[in-house]
Order: C-alpha cells, then structure tokens, then sequence
C-alpha cells in the first residue's frame, strides 16, 4: 500500500536492498534540509560541509548493511551486544578520554568510539529481548528484570557524565516496556516514584548539571553566563519572525551571539534564517520519517521486532522533543543534538543504524510472508 | 497476543503513542509560534540591539594658523587602548603581553582592572603611538579596544604657546586662543549605526546617522616669522638681563592686528609635564603694571589738544624737583626750561606733572580713557583684564601730577601697545585682533590728528643721540618711541632698586605701520633703564618685521656709529650682489 503499483520494478529492487523507500527518501530529505542550514551555520565553510557529508554517507553505508541483517539474527546476538555495551561503559569510566570535561570516548588507537551511542540502540533491543521471550503483558518480575536492564547502562552513562544520553536510553528502555503493555496503575506509580526521586537525582547531580536546572527555570537570572545560550537562542528563533531573514542573514548566529549554534543549537539557525515557514518544514519532515517508522513497527512480524522498531521511532521522537524544547527554553539544556541536522557524527551514525533496523524488520518480513 | 483483549489493547496504545506524539509536536509547535509570531518585534528588537550599535566618529579640531596659512596648531589621529574589564580580567594570559607592549607596570595594571572590575570601561593608556596601536591590534586581547582620537600638536612649541594656549586630553581647549575659539575649532563627532559580532567587532557599516563635521579651522592675525624674532630677542633680553619676566607685543597700527606676542618665561604646550607655575599666563594681556614714562607722550597729546600749549611751549623743570601738596616729583636731572618735545626727550616727570595740573582733570582723563585705558582691549582672550584708570572726578592733585608720567594707573602691554597705534594712526584708535582681518577696520577718532603727529615727531627725538633710547633705533627707518622704567610697586609701596623696563614705539614714523611694545620685568643686571633693556630688543624686533614686511625706509642713511660702514654701502647699493 505504500509503494506505488506502478513501479513494479522499483519496488522489487528497494525490496531486493531491503530498504523502505518513503523512509529513505524522508531522512534524505532531512539531511539535505540539515545541509543548508549546516553551510549557513558553520559561516558558509566548505570544510565542514565536506566532513558532514562523509559523515553521512558513512552512516547511510552503516544504515544499509544493518537493513541486509535479518531480525532474527539480531534477536539472537542481543544479550551479547547488550553485555558487551554494558562492559564498554564500565571501561570508559575507568579509562576514557576526556573530552570537554566529560568521560564519554574510548580510544581504540584506530577510532575514538562513544560506548554510550551503541547503548542508544542496544538498551532497546535489549528489553526487547527480553521481554518478548514471555507472555505480554510482562509479569511483576519481569518487570522489574527489565527496570535492572534499564537502570544500569543509564547509570553507568549519567556518570560519565551525559545527561542527555542516559535520559534518552532511559527512555528507550521505558518505551518497549509502554509499548509491551506496562499497566496503567504501574505507570502511574513510576509517574509518583519519578517525582519523589527527582530530589535524589538532583542530590546526584554534577553543579553544572544543577545549574542547567536553574537556570532553564529562569534564564534571565544570569544573562551573561549560563541564561546566555538559551537568551540567546530564544532571540534567534523569535527575530525570525514569519518568513525569516533569509539563508545566510541570520544575524545572531552569523554574529557569532548564538553559541553552539551548528550543533547542538542548529534549530535555532533554521528559525532565524527560514522563520516560522522553514520551522514548519523541517517538523513535516520529522513527522513523515516518524510516523512511517511508527507505521513500519505495527507492520512488524513478532513481539520483538514490533517493540524495538516501535521504541525506535519514539527515541528518535524524543531526541526531537528534547533538542528543540531545549533551544526554545521549554526543557533546560541538554547536550543533545538535533537528528541528523546538527553537525557531528556519533549518534548520526546510531539514528541511521536504527533505521536500518525498522528496514530490516519491515523488508524482512515482507520477504519471508512471500 | 492475538486475542481480542490484547489486540485492543494494543490498538489503545497506538493511539495513545500517537497523542503524546502529536501532543509533543504541538507543545513544540506552539512554543514557535509564540516565539516567531506573538513575540516577534520584541524579539527582533532584541536581536537588533545585540549586534546594532552606534559609534561615534571623532571629529577632529580645526587648524590654527598664522596670517599666512604656517600651522600653528594641528590634529593628528591616534589612538587610546581601554578595556572590558569585565572581559579582560578573565583573560589573565594576555595581562603580561598587553602590560609589556603599553609600557604598563603589569602590578599597576591588575590592579587598575581590580578596581574596576566591575565596570564596563577604563582607559588603559591614552594617545599611544600608532606602532604600539598596531601591536594591541595584533594581540587581540579579549575586551581591549582601540578607541581613535586626535591629539594636538604645536609644531612652533613654546614660540606661541600663550597665544595658541592648548587642549587636555579630551581635545577640550583649556588655555589662550584654544579656549576662546573652542566652540569654533571643535567638530561635532559623527555617528554610524554599524554590525558587530559577539565579540565587539565591527563587521559592518549599516547606515552613516550623521557625519562627522570636523572643526572649522582659525587664521590667526600671527605672522609666524614675525613671532619668532620676538620670541628670540625677548629671551634672550630676559636672559641677559636677568630679568623675572618679559612680554613684547607687535601691533599693525592700520589694522589692530597682533602680528605677535611672546612672553617669558614660556612653555612647551607639547609637553605639559614639567611647566613652571606662571608660565603659562600670558602676561601681554593677562598682567598688569604702571606703565610709567610711557604715558608722557598722552599728556603732551592732552596738552596740545587743549590749545593751551603749541610745540613752542616750554615749561620750567628747575630745581628738578617740584612739590604737589606733600609730596615731591623728582627728575633725574635739574632740565631747566624744556619744550614738549624735551619733556618727552628728556621724560622729565617734573615738566609732565606741571603741565597735567594745568589742564582740567577731565580733559587729562578723556585723552587717556580714549586711549584705551582702564578699558579692557575686548579681545576675548582668556584672562583678559582691563587695568584701572581711576576716575578724574575722586582724582586729588597728587594723582593727576603722577597720572602724567604714569604711576597710579595699571595698563597691560597689549594696552599699552593698542595706546600707541592710536598715535601712530592719526588718532584713531583701532579694534584690536588677534584673527586676521580682511579688510582694516575704521576705528574710532579719539585724538586730534594734528597733536597726534606734533607728539610723533617729539617722540622721534626719543631714539636720537640726546634722547633716552639711542639704542632703540632701527636703521634705515625713523623711530618714534618712548622709554619707561618704572619703579615696581611692591607690599610695602615702591620698590627703591626694582624697575620694570619698558619701550613702547612704531615705524617707520613717517607713516607708522608696526607698533613694538617691549616690557622687561624686573631686570637683575646691571641695566634697568627701560632705553638699554627694552630699547635693544624693539630695535631688532621692529627691524626684523619692518624687512619681513617690505615696509619702505624713510629714514635718512644717516651711518650709525656701531654699523661698519662696508655693511651700509652693501645696503645703499641695493644689498648684497
């Protein structure tokens, strides 16, 4: 229903290469999105285009060997990877690189690699795994084998420390459990025990990462220091207006007063540049790559695959949620980027990998019914 | 999982998934909106005062020039570093380097910073030279910034400085003619809006506000050349004779223009550092004296105009002394029966008394009041004063005997000199100027032209063997001219062995043009009398001016016997081949 009946051999050949073409088209057209707003953001420098574009070619190239991996071999080399993972953060905390005062890369002489971008991927699958094994919805001790599973890698990661990153593979773990039919009244009481732990969490957290909290509460307190991203953001986005001030005329982030702005603040950029209308674009795309991600997870063929590819999907949602609330002042700052926009590669890779997956699941299934 | 409880369960969760999910979209949707379209103008106004900003474009000060255009006071461009300190301070490796290439202690500069700390502004060094601008430039130190301005600079130094005055820092005039015309010399700084980026550097120019008008320059009525002679002949009188101070004025009689004024002790208005209390007062117009004998020439101008005397007229000086009341005038010398013209010649204060207290007070009063005395010359030059020439109506004789020889009154030497262009112009008494004239003004008759030139040509006797300034004659012209030393008045009345030397006169005498007015303060040497001190230097000084002006000689070659006569026959023949 998706492919057009006309192009029967297209069709067959997306199919042979185990790609989902709506989806392939959606997140190369985000990509492309993301490369203009990359080259007006890096101050029209070709360099970082070029390295961008590595970039990206070198996760597509990732994304389409994982869509030739079977799910059913994934499903069987989970808990390996998964432990494997779990061993890699735990040697990151005891031998990792430094890098902008955080522990979060392994240097493996060859490639400096982030254990915690896999964990993005490997968490999910995880409690799928685990929890597709037994009858849904998951009994109590399930639930709470899976809560272990969970808390875990998303410990180990908020100590490096990686605010963003722990929430985001907290929050893939949480999703397979929703998705696995946690009940209401449990839900709710997760809800209750969140809020009675959030004067834990804060008792635990670094003074940088209380000051996130402060001033994300009131950013005005300290215009000059920590309020100056978010300040600063808000004015980009605003200044904008409806249509923008044009492609390369944005005046905040071209004026260097945007701070970070072709990472983690890139969004900001495209609401300068393109307004209200390019915003509006940018969240179509968003919304074309989820829902047909959400789409190819209820076509999926098990319990398994249905609830990794649907985690996938909200991962991806909340790493959208989180970025943009972040650069708009609706969330405090979170060091996470925008997918598949902001420069850098990392988790462009693990995004593009997931993907592969939710092909795989989808083309997979396809070709076993035929 | 597939029974019908499930199944729809699992069918609630999907749309559950896609509530939150369309939830968050609208949240953030929502949050856009109100971010691009409701706060949109604030926002945009905010963005623009980031990086909108307005800068000032200095105006640079006028010239000041002498009547022939020579620079007399310049601009030039450089620069002042100052700081951020709230920038700076946080920048602690570039301390040491910015200390060393602004000559700064480095403990003097933190703690400079340290008081300010909390401050948006400090001047680290002002007016740097451009080589050292350019190495601040080079460091980019974060929040040290160059700022242009202009700084001032009198390339005559201390030859003009009186005249000239000079500026503080902030380019405000503070002295002379610097503080007089300020409003004329500033310029009005200029604006721009321009684009600067986060770290305060100017991208680009938006749009000019207003341009910078820079100040409009001032010809001088100096001639250059002329103040130099002075300058030079004034020093070194002041030098050889020991003396405290010094002023000479040089005066176009035609016109009212002061081609020069110089004073000792001077100063370097380029370097302010190490100037003498005093020495920046320039005396010709800010100081006052008793310009004694100098006045004779007004009592014989009064005399003559009252009909009662004619050039004939004579008046016995004997025993040399004479008794007003209580008091005695004395001469130097028992003169016996002078005319007018040895009255002057002789400056016998016997035989000017005697004639002022023939004549009524007002007449005596309306002569020198039109002189100019105890009237300020309304030049507007800063300090100016006005001297005091009491009124004829509380005079008691005493007063109007002394008056005559010019004790009991206090003139300045630009009075002094304006006094004297009364008579070497036919009576008129010119506005004087220290701007260039265009065009001479009328002026205003005050003296009966007749008198004025009887009294010229008695004064003409002045510089001649028997008179008391041989020496201030000038060769090739006819001098008129009058000697004074004056007995300073001091606490405890006048002093015995103090004198303030004076020679006021003009040339050539035929036609007068320059007026000279030479006053020597409290010579220490052996000479005190105003004909030896003063004398020599309006000798030079009128010689001098008298040549760079090409006025024509109307003397007689009369050889002067300290002129080897080789020199003269050189002149006669037209100068040397």
């Amino acid at each position: 229903m998706e492919i057009n009946p006309g192009s029967g051999t297209r069709r067959t050949l997306m199919q042979r290469l185990h790609l989902d073409g709506m989806l392939l088209v959606g997140l190369l057209a985000l990509c492309a999105l993301g490369l203009v707003v990359l080259y007006s953001a890096s101050g029209q420098s070709e360099a970082v285009l070029n390295r961008q574009l590595i970039r990206l070619g070198l996760a597509f190239v990732v994304m389409f060997v994982v869509a030739q991996i079977p799910p059913s071999l994934l499903h069987r080399w989970t808990p390996w990877l998964f432990s494997a993972g779990v061993g890699l953060l735990v040697a990151v905390l005891v031998m990792g690189d430094v890098g902008k005062g955080a522990q979060r890369w392994l240097d493996l002489g060859v490639i400096r690699f982030q254990p915690s971008e896999v964990m993005k991927l490997l968490v999910p699958m995880m409690i799928a795994w685990f929890l597709a094994d037994a009858r849904l919805p998951p009994d109590g001790r399930r639930l709470l084998g899976a809560g272990l599973l969970i808390i875990v890698p998303t410990v180990l990661i908020a100590r490096q420390p990686d605010l963003g990153t722990s929430l985001l593979i907290a929050s893939a773990g949480f999703f397979v459990l929703f998705l696995a039919g946690l009940s209401w009244r449990l839900l709710a009481g997760l809800g209750v025990l969140a809020g009675a732990l959030l004067p834990v969490l804060w008792y635990f957290m670094h003074d940088y990462q209380r000051q996130r909290v402060i001033t994300f509460l009131n950013p005005e307190q300290d215009p000059l220091g920590a309020g100056y991203h978010i300040i600063q953001s808000k004015i980009a986005i605003g200044s904008g207006g409806l249509y923008g001030k044009g492609w390369l005329n944005g005046t905040q982030s071209h004026l260097e007063f945007l701070p970070e702005r072709s990472t983690d603040f890139i969004f900001a950029v495209l609401a300068e540049e393109f307004g209200l209308v390019g915003v509006l674009l940018l969240l179509g795309v968003y919304a074309f790559i989820l829902l047909r991600g959400l789409y190819l997870a209820t076509r999926a063929q098990d319990t398994f695959t249905r609830l990794l590819g649907g985690s996938l999907s909200l991962t991806f949602f909340v790493y959208l949620i989180v970025n943009t609330g972040m650069v708009t002042g609706l969330l405090p700052v979170v060091g996470l980027p925008l997918p598949l926009v902001s420069y850098g590669g990392t988790s462009m890779v693990t995004l593009l990998a997931g993907f592969g997956m939710l092909m795989s699941i989808h083309t997979h299934r396809r070709l076993l019914q035929s | 999982m597939t029974t019908p409880n499930i199944a729809g369960r699992q069918q609630y969760r999907h749309f559950l998934v896609l509530a939150v999910f369309a939830f968050g979209l609208l949240v953030l949707l929502w949050r856009v909106v109100d971010l691009q379209w409701f706060d949109r103008s604030f926002l945009q106004g905010q963005a623009d005062a980031r990086h909108l900003r307005t800068v000032s474009l200095p105006a640079h000060r006028g010239m000041i020039t002498d009547r022939n255009g020579e620079p007399l006071a310049v601009s030039t461009p450089v620069d002042s570093v100052w700081a951020n300190p709230q920038e700076l301070v946080p920048a602690r490796e570039y301390l040491q380097a910015l200390a060393r290439i602004l000559e700064l202690d480095i403990d003097y500069l933190q703690r400079l910073l340290g008081r300010r700390a909390d401050r948006e502004f400090v001047y680290l060094r002002r007016h740097v030279p451009p080589a050292t601008a350019a190495q601040v430039r080079a460091l980019d130190a974060p929040g040290v910034y160059l700022q242009r301005e202009y700084r001032r600079y009198y390339p005559d130094g201390e030859v003009v400085a009186h005249v000239i005055g000079f500026t503080d820092i902030d380019d405000r005039g503070q002295e002379g003619l610097e503080l007089a015309y300020d409003d004329w010399l500033s310029g009005a700084d200029g604006a721009k809006r321009v684009l600067k980026d986060g770290r305060h550097h100017v991208i680009a120019d938006v749009e000019l506000i207003r341009p910078a008008s820079p100040g409009k320059d001032l010809r001088l009525s100096i001639d250059r050349r002329i103040q130099y002679q002075a300058y030079r002949e004034l020093k070194s009188a002041v030098r050889r004779h020991r003396a405290s101070s010094g002023s000479v004025v040089v005066l176009d009689a035609v016109t009212g223009e002061v081609l020069a004024m110089v004073n000792q002790p001077s100063f370097n208005p380029n370097n302010r550092h190490a100037i003498q209390p005093g020495a920046v007062r320039n005396r010709a117009v800010t100081d006052v004296l008793e310009p004694g004998s100098t006045m004779k020439p007004f009592t014989i101008a009064a005399a003559l105009q009252s009909g009662r005397y004619d050039r004939d007229s004579t008046v016995n000086t004997a025993p040399g002394y004479y008794r007003v009341g209580r008091n005695t005038v004395r001469d130097e010398h028992d003169n016996g029966r002078l005319d007018l013209a040895g009255v002057i010649r002789k400056s016998s204060n016997v035989g000017a008394s005697k004639i002022a207290l023939s004549l009524p007070p007002e007449q005596m009063w309306q002569v020198y009041s039109g002189a100019g005395f105890g009237t300020s010359v309304g030049t507007g030059f800063p300090g100016e004063v006005s001297g005091v020439l009491a009124s004829h109506h509380r005079w008691q004789q005493i007063e109007q005997a002394t008056l005559a020889f010019g004790y009991g009154i206090s003139v300045t030497p630009l009075q002094l000199a304006r006094a004297y262009g009364l008579l070497a112009n036919e009576g008129r008494l010119m506005p004087v100027s220290f701007l260039h004239q265009e065009e001479a003004p009328r002026g205003r008759p005050v003296l009966d032209p007749a008198a004025v030139r009887s009294v010229r040509r008695m004064m003409e006797d002045v510089v001649s063997d028997r008179g008391t300034a041989p020496l201030a004659r000038v060769p090739g012209y006819r001098v008129a001219g009058k000697t004074g030393t004056v007995h300073k008045a001091t606490a405890g009345g006048y002093a015995e062995d103090r004198y303030n030397a004076l020679f006021v006169g003009m040339a050539p005498a035929s036609d007068p043009r320059l007026v000279v007015a030479v006053v020597i303060n409290d010579p220490r040497g052996e000479d005190y009398f105003g004909g030896k001190v003063a004398g020599p230097v309006f000798s030079r000084v009128m010689s001098g001016a008298l040549r760079l002006l090409n006025l024509a000689p109307d003397g007689e070659s009369a050889p002067r016997q300290d002129v080897p006569a080789p020199l003269l026959r050189q002149a006669a023949a037209g100068g040397p081949a």
